[in-house]
C-alpha cells in the first residue's frame, strides 16, 4: 500500500498577477479541486520554506492567493515569481460555510489583509445578492495606499452596501476615515438578533469589533471569526498552531464565536 | 509464548535479526551528560545485549527512532522534488512500559490527528517493540499515577538474568528463532509504587491560566527546551529548508524538533508572538500534558517518566507543578 505523502507540494502555474500595493499582490494559480473561502494553502518555495496563505478568490480552475511581502518566503515570491509557477500543498482548514449565511442579514467586517480569507464570501453574495437578506461589507485599511482589491470594490458596490474606511489619510482624501468600529452603530440592521457578523483582521481589530457587535445586539452564536497562528504543517502535526485542545489548522481557522471566544493562547 | 535461553544464544539470535532490523536500545555514553562529569543514557544501535543499560532510566526516550531529531522529507532542485528514501532496514526498539504508553501518544498525533504522516507511518510499520521490565521505580518517576506502569502491548518482553535470558514473545519471527529454547512462564517486571505521586487536576478552569502561580516558573525557566526534547510525548517540529552551496540549486526540506518553551515557537509575520512570558509557556506545556490532550483524545498525554524533572537545569519539577495546580483547582471549586 502506498501512503500519500502530505508534505510533498504540487506545481501550480501562475496565470495572472494583480498588483494592489507595492507589497501586496494577488497570484492567480492553477488548481483543480474543492476549495472554500477561508481555507489556506501552504505556498512552498524550495530553499526558502513555506508560508500559509488564504484563498482570496475561487475561479473555475484557479485559486487566488493574495500575498503580503513580509519575510523570507514572501520576499522571494515577489522577487522571483517570473519563474511562472509556485509549489502548493493544501487546501487546509475548515473554511467558511456559505450555507450558514444564506437567507440571512450579513455584516462582514474586515481589516486590511483580513479581507483575503473572506473575499470569496463577498464575491459569492455580490454575484447572488438574492441569497442574502441584505449584505453590508465594512472594511478598514491603514491608509489609501494600503487599499486592496480596488477593482473588486467597484463591482461589489453595485449590489452590496459597501463601507470602506482608512485609519489616516492626507487632507485631500475624500473617502471615509476612522476605525471600522466607529461605523458599526450606524449600520442599519433589520433584525439584529438574527443577523450574522463575520469578523477577520488583526487580533486587536477583531477584539474591538466583536465588542462593538455584541453591544449592537448581535448574538454570540451568529458571529464568525478566522484566526491566524504560526503554522509549520497545516495538518495537525507540528503543534505550533495549537491553542488549548484546538488545532487552528484542523478545527479552524474559522470559528463560531461561541467556541472562538474560549481560545486562549 | 515464554522462554528461557542462554545469553550467548540470544545474542546470536539478535545478530541474525540485525540482518533485517537495526536494533535500538538505551546505551550509556560516558561523560556526555547535561551536568559536568555525568554520563548520559540515550538511544543508540546495539548488537549485543551487554550494551543495553538496563539498570537506569534513559535520559532521552526512544522517540528519535520514529521521529528523528532532524529528518529529511524530500530533496529538491528548482523544478523537481524527490521524497527521501526510507531506512533500508526495519527497527527493533527496547523500551520500558511508560515509553510504550508514550508510543500511543505519538501514534495519536501522527496517525490520527489530521492526515496520516507518511514518514512516521513507514517507520512505525516496520518497527518491533521489546519491553524492558522495571524492578524498581527510578527517581522522579510517577508512572503509577499516570497508569503507564504496566502494559500488554509489546512484541516481546526480555529480561537478562545473569547468563540466561527470559523472554515473552508475541512475534512470530522471534518465536521461530526461539524454537530450540526452553519453554517457561515469564511475567514482566512492573513497578506498582513510585516515591513521586501526582494528583491530576480535574478540568482546569481558564481563569487559572493567569494565576500568579505561573509567575514563579516565569522567573526560573530559561527557555532552554530540554524538558521538551527529553519528553517521549512531545511531538512538535519546525520546517527547515537548506541548500547545498556547491551549485545553490539543489537542497532539501527537513523537519527538526521544536520546543514550546523556546523563543520563536509562536512567531508570526510582523514580529507578533504569543506567550512571551516563560511562565505562560510552562502553563501551555502543562495544560497540553494533563488537560488539553485528554479533552481532545481521552487520555492524558504525560506518561509520568519524570525525564523533564531529571533534566531541568533550573530544578523545575513538573510533578510538583501538577500537584500544586490540582490544589489550586480544588480551591477554585
Ligand atoms: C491561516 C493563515 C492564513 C494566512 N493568509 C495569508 C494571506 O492570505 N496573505 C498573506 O500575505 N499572509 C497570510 N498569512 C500570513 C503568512 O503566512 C505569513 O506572512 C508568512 O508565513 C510569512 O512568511 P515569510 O517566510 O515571508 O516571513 P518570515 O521570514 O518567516 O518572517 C516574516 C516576519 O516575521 C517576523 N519575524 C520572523 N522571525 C523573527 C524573529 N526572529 N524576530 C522578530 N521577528 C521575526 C519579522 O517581522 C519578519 O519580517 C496567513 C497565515 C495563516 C496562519
Ligand atoms: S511531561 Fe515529563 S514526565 Fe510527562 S511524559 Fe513528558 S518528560 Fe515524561
Ligand atoms: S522548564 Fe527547565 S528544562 Fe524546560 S525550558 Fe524551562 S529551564 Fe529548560
Ligand atoms: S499547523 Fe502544524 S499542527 Fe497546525
Amino acid at each position: 500500500m502506498t501512503i500519500i505523502n502530505p508534505y510533498l507540494p504540487f506545481l501550480s502555474e501562475i496565470t495572472a498577477v494583480i498588483k494592489h500595493t507595492d507589497i501586496e499582490y494577488t497570484f492567480r494559480m492553477t488548481y483543480q479541486g474543492d476549495v472554500k473561502p477561508g481555507q489556506f494553502f501552504e505556498v512552498s518555495l524550495p530553499k526558502f520554506g513555506e508560508a500559509p496563505i488564504s484563498v482570496s478568490g475561487i475561479g473555475d480552475d484557479t485559486v487566488d492567493l493574495t500575498i503580503r511581502k513580509v519575510g523570507k518566503v514572501t520576499d522571494e515570491i515577489f522577487e522571483n515569481y517570473v519563474g511562472d509557477h509556485l509549489f502548493l500543498r493544501g487546501p487546509y482548514g475548515n473554511g467558511f460555510d456559505i450555507d450558514n449565511y444564506k437567507g440571512r442579514e450579513i455584516l462582514l467586517v474586515a481589516g486590511g489583509t483580513g479581507l483575503s480569507p473572506v473575499k470569496g464570501i463577498v464575491d459569492y453574495f455580490s454575484q447572488n445578492p438574492a441569497d442574502a437578506n441584505g449584505f453590508t461589507l465594512l472594511v478598514g485599511f491603514k491608509s489609501p495606499a494600503d487599499v486592496l482589491f480596488k477593482d473588486d470594490f467597484t463591482t461589489w458596490q453595485k449590489n452590496l452596501n459597501v463601507i470602506m474606511t482608512v485609519d489616516t489619510a492626507d487632507d485631500g482624501y475624500c473617502g471615509k476615515r476612522g476605525m471600522v468600529t466607529e461605523y458599526i452603530p450606524n449600520i442599519p440592521i433589520k433584525n439584529v438578533s438574527d443577523a450574522v457578523g463575520i469578523v477577520v483582521g488583526p487580533p486587536m481589530m477583531m477584539k474591538c469589533t466583536i465588542a462593538e457587535l455584541l453591544k449592537a445586539g448581535f448574538r454570540e452564536e451568529n458571529l464568525w471569526i478566522s484566526q491566524e497562528r504560526k503554522m509549520c504543517c497545516g495538518i495537525g502535526k507540528c503543534g505550533h498552531c495549537k491553542i488549548d485542545d484546538t488545532y487552528i489548522c484542523l478545527d479552524g481557522p474559522v470559528f463560531n464565536y461561541t467556541k472562538g471566544k474560549f481560545l486562549k493562547d | 509464548m515464554g522462554y528461557q535461553i542462554d545469553l550467548k544464544k540470544m545474542n546470536a539470535i539478535l545478530a541474525d535479526l540485525s540482518k533485517t532490523y537495526t536494533i535500538y536500545a538505551p546505551k550509556r555514553f560516558v561523560g556526555d551528560g547535561t551536568f559536568a562529569h555525568i554520563d548520559t543514557i540515550r538511544y543508540g544501535e546495539i548488537s549485543d545485549l551487554a550494551e543495553i543499560e538496563f539498570a537506569e532510566k534513559s535520559n532521552y526516550s526512544f522517540k528519535e527512532v520514529l521521529l528523528p531529531i532532524s529528518e529529511t522529507l524530500f530533496y529538491f532542485t528548482e523544478n523537481e522534488m524527490k521524497e527521501a528514501d526510507a531506512r533500508a532496514k526495519g527497527a527493533i526498539v527496547f523500551l520500558r512500559s511508560c515509553d510504550l504508553h508514550a508510543l500511543k501518544r505519538l501514534d495519536t498525533i501522527y496517525l490520527e490527528n489530521g492526515a496520516v504522516d507518511s514518514y512516521y507511518k513507514r517507520l512505525r510499520d516496520n518497527t518491533k517493540f521489546i519491553l524492558m521490565g522495571c524492578t524498581q521505580s527510578f527517581e522522579n518517576c510517577f508512572c503509577v499515577s499516570m497508569g503507564s506502569n504496566q502494559t500488554d502491548d509489546y512484541d516481546a518482553y526480555l529480561k537478562v538474568d545473569g547468563e540466561t535470558v527470559l523472554l515473552n514473545s508475541r512475534w512470530e519471527a522471534l518465536d521461530d528463532a526461539l524454537a530450540g529454547a526452553t519453554a517457561k512462564d515469564v511475567v514482566p517486571d512492573f513497578v506498582t509504587e513510585n516515591d513521586t505521586v501526582v494528583e491530576l487536576p480535574e478540568a482546569v478552569p481558564q481563569a487559572l491560566f493567569d494565576a500568579p502561580f505561573w509567575e514563579d516558573y516565569g522567573n526560573r525557566c530559561i527557555a532552554c527546551g530540554r524538558c521538551n526534547f527529553v519528553c517521549p510525548t512531545c511531538t512538535c517540529f519546525t520546517m527547515q529548508d537548506l541548500f547545498y552551496t556547491d551549485n545553490g540549486k539543489a537542497g532539501e526540506r527537513r523537519r527538526v524538533w521544536a520546543s514550546c518553551h523556546v523563543d520563536g515557537y509562536t512567531d508570526m509575520a510582523g514580529g507578533h508572538a504569543f506567550r512571551n512570558d516563560k511562565g505562560q509557556r510552562m502553563r501551555f506545556k502543562v495544560m497540553h500534558k494533563v488537560n488539553d490532550y485528554k479533552r481532545r483524545f481521552g487520555t492524558h498525554m504525560c506518561i509520568g517518566c519524570g525525564r523533564c524533572d531529571d533534566v531541568c537545569p533550573e530544578y523545575i519539577s513538573f510533578s510538583n507543578c501538577i500537584n500544586k495546580l490540582s490544589a489550586l483547582v480544588k480551591e477554585d471549586n
